[in-house]
């Protein structure tokens, strides 16, 4: 089934880690296999953050070497930036697989995250100046307790529970997906997508990196194309209206933006509130009461709507 | 078997055009005045014995069976204050009851139910009132999708704006929409009439077996076998009456409304199967 969650405050910065924890909890059971986070902090000055892991989940308990492979890979990682001329400011081990650098580097991104991911079970969950992306198994208060998300400052954020039913249970085909490799870009999917095979062959045709066999890492790769092709983001958006074949409402973050897009059936939900300061906007309204109690105005976007808001 | 001679007021109204007659068109009982239209064991209420319940803190299941336990006290009229937009509120009322909510429901408010009168301040999700038998349901805002999804009888009543697939596959009652309604709404539609006074998503009445769609604003596009057909005086005086009952109104005057029904191309009902036509005859 999955749940969305999104929030803007297009004035100052607020707890969005707080805020979109409470979102994608009240819609637990929307999904209870994973939860995902692409939180938007402020940005510091010449330093890009990138979350990345060196393990999925599973391996943990099945890999008999695990720990040293681990380390390893994160070692690796580390002399794969210094090599490229990058400078890791600050090196966090959030959990046993999930890693967290500031780094300062001002190259080719592209080159910089197939560098790195040229390092066996290796994935760079995302790199941008504010975008954080988070995701494990689990529902959102265990993955906020595991994160430290509460407290996280920001602008705006993206969430998703997650129902898996095309693909695997697993950290990789969680969402939020990030447009790889263009930063700060995180999409997140209710739906399912009847084209993606189709698709996907014809893209990595045209040379695109796919991680997953999710169908909504698809939308991430759409969309990081047509930004590559200079495209703005609520016309790339439009377009995937009619390129997408199948049903979806996703929402789409930027480094200072928030989209959404419904498909021509209106076939997934949405509620949305736009109150003056903040916009949410989830699958159901609880997760939008559930950070605004007092009764507020909300409405249901309509078929093939597309939305997009600014800090 | 079916009792045959019986009063039917409302076919000599005029306000049942469908020519579906199958079996279950037949009614089983003798629906006389005098014989209780109530579900066994249901609830004796008295309107004028009021009841206030806070809904802030209780999960769906609590707030139900406290609106159950109310009835049984003999409770007429309940308010429910700060439902904060929660899912399968109100559902499975099978009595008279004055229900309000001050709030908004979250998907499937007030299911399946047969009698109360509803009230909802705000507005609701997806699903409201969906499998209604009877009674009456007035949401002062918006409802999103599949809004009075397969309703047997009743009225209801959105104000404001609704989502897609509004009374997909109506089966009786009454829907009225004072603003606009989304794609595929009538879809697949088999009985009773809707009523939508602003502007009509793309598929309208798509696939509709019977049933009467009034539409007051623009129709985006005809679903497949959705017709326009001419609107009649007991249309006109019907809608008038109706439509004062809830306090709406049609926005150019219900004269020039919209009327669509079935084409009735889709009827297989006479036809042979596939296999049986293989017979030699």
């Amino acid at each position: 089934m999955c749940g969305l969650a999104g929030i803007i405050h297009r004035v100052g910065i607020a707890d969005i880690g707080s805020e979109m924890t409470s979102m994608l909890q009240s819609m637990k059971h929307r999904g209870p296999d994973s939860s995902g986070f692409a939180v938007y902090g402020v940005p510091r000055d010449g330093e890009l953050v990138m979350r990345f892991k060196v393990a999925e989940q599973e391996d943990l308990a099945t890999g008999f070497d695990i720990q040293r492979q681990m380390r390893e890979r994160r070692a690796e990682v580390d002399a794969r930036i210094e090599s490229l001329g990058g400078k890791i400011v600050e090196a966090e081990q959030v959990t046993e697989y999930a890693l967290r650098y500031r780094l300062e580097y001002d190259g080719d991104l592209r080159g910089f995250a197939d560098y790195l991911e040229d390092i066996e079970d290796v994935e760079v969950l995302s790199i941008g100046e504010g975008l954080e992306l988070i995701k494990d198994l689990g529902d959102a208060n265990r993955v906020a307790d595991r994160y430290g998300l509460k407290g996280f400052n920001g602008t705006h954020a993206i969430g998703h529970t997650r129902m898996a039913t095309e693909s695997d249970v697993d950290i990789r085909s969680a969402h939020p997906y990030w447009a790889y490799p263009f930063r700060d870009i995180s999409v997140v999917h209710n739906g399912q997508l009847t084209n993606y095979w189709k698709s996907r062959r014809e893209m990595e045709h045209r040379g695109h990196r796919f991680m997953t066999n999710c169908d909504s890492e698809l939308i991430a790769v759409y969309l990081a194309e047509r930004q590559a092709a200079g495209q703005g983001l609520d016309v790339a958006m439009r377009a995937s209206i009619d390129d997408l074949d199948g049903v979806f409402t996703y929402i789409v973050a930027t480094a200072n933006s928030l989209g959404m897009d419904k498909d021509l059936m209106a076939a997934k939900p949405m509620v949305l509130y736009e109150g003056d300061d903040v916009i949410a906007l989830a699958s159901e309204e609880v997760a939008i009461r559930s950070i605004f109690p007092a009764e507020i105005d909300t409405v249901d976007p309509y078929e093939g709507e597309v939305r997009v808001w600014h800090t | 078997m079916a009792h045959l001679e019986r009063e039917q007021k409302s076919a000599d109204g005029g306000m049942h055009a469908e020519r579906l007659a199958g079996r279950t068109q037949q009614v089983f009982f003798s629906p006389v005045e005098d014989e209780n239209f109530v579900s066994p064991g249901s609830f004796q209420v008295d309107v004028e014995k009021r009841a206030e319940l806070d809904a802030g803190e209780m999960d769906t299941t609590a707030i139900n069976l406290k609106i159950r336990e109310l009835m049984g006290d003999g409770r007429g009229t309940i308010v429910v204050k700060n439902p904060l937009a929660k899912h399968s509120l109100g559902v499975g009322i099978l009595s008279r009851l004055q229900l309000h909510f001050e709030g908004s429901l979250g998907y499937f408010g007030v299911g399946m139910i047969d009698g109360p009168n509803v009230r909802i301040s705000g507005r609701v999700g997806w699903s409201c009132a969906e499998n209604m038998m009877a009674g009456t349901v007035l949401i002062e805002k918006n409802a999103g999708s599949c809004f009075g999804a397969a309703i047997r009888g009743g009225d209801l009543v959105c104000k404001g704006d609704v989502g897609a697939r509004t009374g997909i596959d109506m089966k009786g009652g009454t829907i009225i929409v004072g603003g606009r309604t989304g794609a595929f709404s009538g879809f697949m539609m088999q009985r009773g009439r809707m009523v939508v006074l602003g502007d009509a998503g793309k598929n309208l009445g798509d696939s509709m077996y019977d049933g009467t769609i009034y539409v007051g604003g623009a129709i985006a596009s005809l679903g497949v076998d959705a017709v326009p057909a001419e609107m009649t005086e007991r249309d006109v005086a019907w809608l008038e009456r109706k439509l004062a009952v809830y306090g709406v109104e049609a926005p150019t005057g219900v004269a020039t409304m919209q009327k669509v029904v079935a084409g009735q191309k889709l009827w297989n009902y006479d036809n042979l199967e596939p296999t049986e036509k293989k017979l030699v005859l």
